[in-house]
């Protein structure tokens, strides 16, 4: 199967982006030069540990970079021909929600308890959309009949805390595609739900994304959410792509030393493993990034010239770069 | 204590070290302040029977509000049961004397999710290491600190860390700190929490291999409660699927994934991310939400999202059957 994105415009281009945060410690470069493409109907998978940079890639995505101590430093975000980094607040405050959206981690927390769902979901539209007053309720509902909330008509009057959390999570989704974005931002949307809930939001995400070929961009540490859905991958160390590629390409024959050491150390579903592989040691200090390449410290095929010069991107294939010393 | 086969190879070990009998904790929901009245029970667990082995792992898998949590509570005697036996080398755990009662308590030792939470940030780490020890334990404190150093080399962390506070160490390390104060006094079990699902994918493995390693070194059993079918593949030789209150299902590891039979065994399994983009899985998306434990289903307890359900299942309760050699399961389909 091709990527299912290929042929289609690209909406969103992001290049060498730099995002900074100035702490008592020094420069914490979280996001340090990342560069990446998405097309309608794609979705690509942002893979890595805590502290990797991708929950700060997507916040620059989205300009909610908290400034300061944040700052992006360099590098632009071209979403559907337009660099939103050149953008006023007031302009963005347009683009968030209606081109770009966002579905954040914790559907506790990121639902206001004192408002009904119905009132959020509203918000959400009439900020946007140029509709009637009396013609929001029933956009509304539209949007939650979409997301499978069942008897929408008597849940738009429900508070956050009557609904379960995989209701809850389905709101959230509800509020970010009731604009109809073009770029569809998940950060780690279904940690917090039970197995059997994450795979009907699974589906509800792919369904979604088929009905109105939205870009998808899920944020995860899960190789098994980017397995599920993913159609190319882009892994993060220490604030940068360390490898990017087609999704079965990193899976068949991952080229980065870091790549492959994450996918041999997760248990399998499906097969019996002897003894997981672990990767020894700690991610570096941000604020303290050698010299070199990043991952150095932990590699098993270090080299000399991997602690002096951060190496570029080679391609692996015409679909796969790899930022490793040893494909030079 | 008993018999001298745990010497032997792994695969003859195989005496039982806990027994839990039709084991029962119903919460008790009330109404009102004052005077207030019973209106209804929470069957959290609701007759569960299981075996431990000596230097075994059995994992209880489930979904949040199957009762997981509440089993864990009951083996740990943090709560006691409604009904039912917990049986430990062969004694009930609830009708023994004070003694026995208290060399369980130190034989039976937990470790936790959130290792953030579960250490005192007031303490250094030689007191939390040392504490069981202290409380439990009649030895100089010499010997203490002696076998805090061991317990700390045991989990891979250096003597020097003796001395630091739980914020100076990152996640895993301090999971591991939780592991060598679970280990602190020797015991024959200890329950683990989700030990790792808060841990960052690269420093799972590495506690996965560190406990694996130190079930063989102390010949400890575990039982570990997970949510995530692959973790329970590679750390478990039992499996127990649990469904509001209840074992659905209860197999060797290899088994169950190999041949799962409950329609909800093989609902998660379908639910479960795949390894590799390419591997086909059957697709069955459950509808609907684990039903409220206050006011569960008639019949099968399952039969609401089930969909092979039939008549019978909403009428009559299925019995556990044991459809091959040591593996059961509770559905009118077998």
């Amino acid at each position: 199967m091709v990527s299912k994105g290929q042929g289609n415009e690209i909406v969103l281009e992001v290049e060498d982006l730099r995002t900074y945060f100035s702490t008592r410690w020094g420069t914490v470069k979280a996001v340090d030069g990342i560069s990446f493409d998405l097309r309608r109907g794609e979705t690509l998978g942002i893979v890595g540990e805590s502290g990797c940079g991708k929950s700060v890639t997507m916040l620059s995505l989205m300009r909610l970079i908290p400034t300061p101590p944040g700052e992006i430093v360099g590098g632009s975000i071209v979403l559907e021909g337009q660099d939103i980094l050149q953008l006023t607040e007031n302009e963005m405050s347009k683009v968030r929600g209606s081109q770009i959206a966002l579905i954040i981690q914790d559907p506790m927390t990121s639902l206001n308890p004192v408002f009904t769902i119905g009132n959020q979901v509203n918000e959400a539209i009439q900020i946007h959309q140029a509709i009637p007053k009396r013609n929001i309720m029933q956009q509304t509902l539209e949007v939650l009949r979409k997301v499978n909330i069942p008897a929408a008509e008597s849940r738009v009057k429900d508070y956050p805390h009557q609904l379960s959390g995989g209701m809850r999570q389905r709101v959230v989704g509800a509020i970010g595609i009731s604009c109809e974005p073009a770029v569809l931002i998940a950060d780690e949307p279904t940690t917090s739900l039970d197995v059997t809930i994450q795979a009907q939001y699974l589906k509800l995400l792919k369904d979604l994304q088929q009905q109105q070929n939205l870009a998808l961009i899920f944020v995860t540490h899960d190789f098994g959410v980017v397995a599920k859905m993913c159609d190319r991958v882009a892994v993060m160390y220490a604030g940068r792509i360390v490898e990017m590629g087609d999704v079965r390409e990193i899976f068949n024959s991952p080229s980065h030393p870091y790549t492959e050491a994450l996918l041999a150390s997760v248990p399998k579903l499906e097969e019996d493993v002897d003894r997981l592989f672990a990767i020894e040691g700690q991610p570096p200090a941000l604020h303290d990034l050698p010299p070199g390449c990043s991952f150095a410290d932990r590699c098993p095929y270090v080299m000399e010239r991997c602690r002096e010069e951060y190496p570029p991107d080679f391609h692996v294939s015409a679909t796969h770069n790899s930022a490793c010393w040893r494909l030079a | 204590m008993t018999t001298g086969s745990q010497h032997g190879e792994p695969s003859t070990q195989g005496s039982v070290l806990l027994e839990v009998r039709d084991l029962k904790k119903h919460f008790p929901v009330t109404k009102g302040l004052l005077f207030s009245q019973t209106t209804g029970y929470l069957k959290a667990v609701d007759g569960i029977s299981f075996q431990i082995e000596r230097g075994k792992t059995l994992g209880i898998v489930g979904e949040s509000g199957c009762g997981k949590s509440t089993t864990a509570k009951l083996l740990l005697m943090l709560e006691e049961p409604t009904e039912g036996q917990i049986l430990f080398e062969g004694e009930d755990i609830h009708h023994t004397d004070a003694s026995h009662r208290r060399s369980y308590r130190s034989s039976v030792q937990a470790v936790f999710q959130d290792p953030w939470s579960s250490l005192n940030p007031r303490m250094r780490v030689k007191d939390l290491i040392g504490e069981p020890m202290v409380i439990n334990w009649d030895v100089p404190k010499r010997e203490i600190e002696e076998r805090v150093e061991k317990l700390l080399g045991d989990v891979g962390l250096s003597t020097y860390h003796a001395n630091l506070f739980p914020h100076e160490f990152s996640g895993g390390q301090r999971q591991r700190l939780a592991i060598a104060r679970g280990l602190s006094l020797n015991p024959k079990m200890i329950v683990l929490d989700e030990p790792v699902s808060a841990l960052d994918v690269s420093i799972r493995a590495q506690i996965m291999n560190l406990l694996k390693d130190l079930q063989n070194d102390y010949e400890v059993s575990y039982l570990l409660i997970a949510h995530h079918l692959a973790t329970v593949r590679y750390m478990c030789d039992w499996v127990a699927v649990m469904y509001l209150g209840q074992i659905v299902e209860y197999a060797e590891v290899k088994e169950l994934y190999n041949n799962p039979l409950h329609p909800y065994t093989k609902a998660l399994m379908s639910a479960a991310l795949p390894s590799h983009p390419d591997i086909e899985q059957e697709e069955i998306i459950l509808t609907g939400e684990v039903p409220s434990p206050l006011n569960p289903p008639s019949g099968c307890r399952f039969h609401t999202r089930c969909p092979f359900a039939m008549d019978r299942c909403a009428i009559e309760i299925p019995e556990t059957r044991e459809v091959a050699p040591g593996h059961t399961t509770s559905c009118h389909l077998y």
